[in-house]
């Protein structure tokens, strides 16, 4: 067949062909439910600092509640019906890192508990806490220097 | 002089092979889409039992052998060869599925155009006295090919609109050289075609050009009139991808805009959030078995080309950051 494009320009024709994704919707979507997401969390705060925690242990233990409410869901099959509404919405906050990790775990669970579970658990998460340590560890190490 | 090769990528064959019968297995969502009647069975599950998703899909290939010669009304030990294969890594679905057959068995990978390939080489056998009958088997499976090739199931993302959904299901074709039809008259092997994309998500506009090149190669080397076929049917270009081959062929002074027709479109509704419609191996293989076969059976469909398309990637390559290798190749079917 006659080449009628160079790839460069295949690629812009391509880009044009293509449908762009609903931005405006999507951004809604994303505002809502991660906002929402956010609400009970602040829900869980208020409710242990009720309870007579301080701040510090009431922000660790929403945390965990999150934590624990997000493998939940991803167990239940609900998050992935939840993260494709609502995208970033719900990829962002503590719950969306729980779905990373549980996922996997689900998934891989028929190679095994060691190859399977163990080995791919951080398949998703894992850039996230390499890149995520190393760049605190570079601030922490600035923060000290600058103090001089 | 070759006597049955035509032109620079097509065979034509002396003595057709005829398509004795097909069968097709697909999963609940092909279920649910517009050619559900069409299929033998739909499953309820997807994991059909089985431990894992692999095993599923193998056994949709074991069950899809029966079928087909049971179809034919041909015992399986009248099977020549099966040519099979499919997506996963080292086509563990169709050696998996084919296991305890007994038959010779040739595995081949041409990714989402197996089911083109087998077919081709099928008829080739056949037509060279090499086999009286050929089975020629291709699956995929929505959750063997995401854990291969994307993420976890439950893991919460979304999907670009130009990405497709991979077809859960096993078709298999059982070529006979006696019959009465319809036969396959012609084949034209498609070259690796890549024009550059990466993009995994936007598989129809890699495959594209690849499809339109052995499209171009057919009419060229057989010198057929463009209206010639009844359908000129691709395998999982998606909605993207078929305008853009449409777009590329008129350019190329060929306009087949009526008749091209995808089957990766025709598998799934709009609103079944397949977003550019479906994929795999299994996505014309089925489509094939179950719809096509039966407009050919029942006369309304004539003659058609049949072009599965395949995107020949791994996962390692898409990490390497290379483009996508595509391919395209063409079975004229016929009836009489």
């Amino acid at each position: 067949m006659q080449q009628v494009m160079t790839g460069d320009e295949y690629k812009k024709y391509v880009d044009s062909k293509a449908p762009d994704s609903k931005l405006l919707r999507n951004v809604i979507r994303a505002f809502s439910v991660g906002g929402l997401i956010c609400v009970v969390g602040q829900f869980f705060v208020n409710s242990f600092s009720r309870m007579g925690f301080d701040m510090d242990v009431s922000a660790s233990l929403t945390s965990m509640t999150m934590i624990f409410l997000g493998v939940l869901f991803t167990g239940l099959n609900l998050y992935d019906d939840l993260g494709r509404f609502a995208g970033a919405g719900s990829i962002v906050p503590i719950t969306g890192f729980a779905n990373s990790i549980a996922s996997p775990a689900m998934e891989y669970k028929s190679e095994g508990y060691v190859l399977g579970v163990g080995a791919r658990m951080f398949l998703i998460a894992g850039p996230v806490l390499v890149y995520g340590i190393s760049a605190s560890i570079i601030v922490g190490i600035l923060h000290y220097l600058l103090k001089f | 002089m070759l006597e049955k090769k035509l032109g620079k990528q097509t065979v034509i064959f002396k003595q057709p092979p005829t398509i004795a019968a097909t069968a097709s297995i697909v999963g609940p969502k092909e279920g649910k889409g517009p050619l559900a009647p069409y299929f033998d069975q739909i499953l309820d599950n997807e994991l059909w039992g089985e431990r894992s998703w692999e095993m599923a899909e193998s056994k949709m290939v074991r069950e899809v052998l029966s079928k087909t010669a049971l179809n034919a009304s041909k015992a399986v030990s009248r099977i020549d060869y099966i040519l099979a294969g499919d997506l996963l890594n080292q086509c563990i679905a169709a050696s998996f599925g084919v296991r305890e057959s007994g038959i010779p068995m040739f595995g081949v990978f041409g990714a989402c155009s197996t089911m083109g390939e087998t077919m081709s080489l099928g008829a080739m056998l056949i037509d060279g006295g090499f086999a009286s009958n050929v089975v020629c088997l291709t699956s995929s499976h929505f959750c063997s090919a995401e854990r291969q090739f994307r993420f976890p199931l439950e893991l919460g993302a979304q999907r670009p609109p130009t990405a497709q959904w991979t077809v859960t299901g096993a078709g298999g074709v059982l070529l006979s050289s006696e019959g009465t039809g319809p036969f396959v008259k012609k084949i034209t092997t498609g070259k690796i075609v890549d024009m550059g994309i990466k993009d995994q998500n936007n598989m129809g506009a890699a495959m594209a050009p690849a499809a339109a090149d052995t499209i171009f190669a057919h009419f060229e080397d057989t010198g057929l009139p463009q209206d010639y076929y009844d359908m000129i049917v691709t395998g999982d270009l998606g909605r993207i991808g078929r305008e853009i081959a449409d777009d590329l062929l008129s350019s190329n002074g060929i306009r087949i805009g009526s008749i091209l027709n995808d089957c990766g479109v025709m598998i799934f509704d709009m609103k079944q959030d397949a977003h550019s419609g479906g994929s795999g191996c299994g996505c014309s293989a089925t489509v094939f078995a179950g719809f096509l076969y039966d407009r050919l059976k029942k006369g309304k469909l004539n003659k058609i080309l049949f072009v599965p398309t395949g995107a020949l990637l791994s996962p390692t390559s898409v990490q390497q950051g290379e483009s996508i290798p595509c391919i395209a190749h063409a079975v004229a079917i016929e009836n009489g």
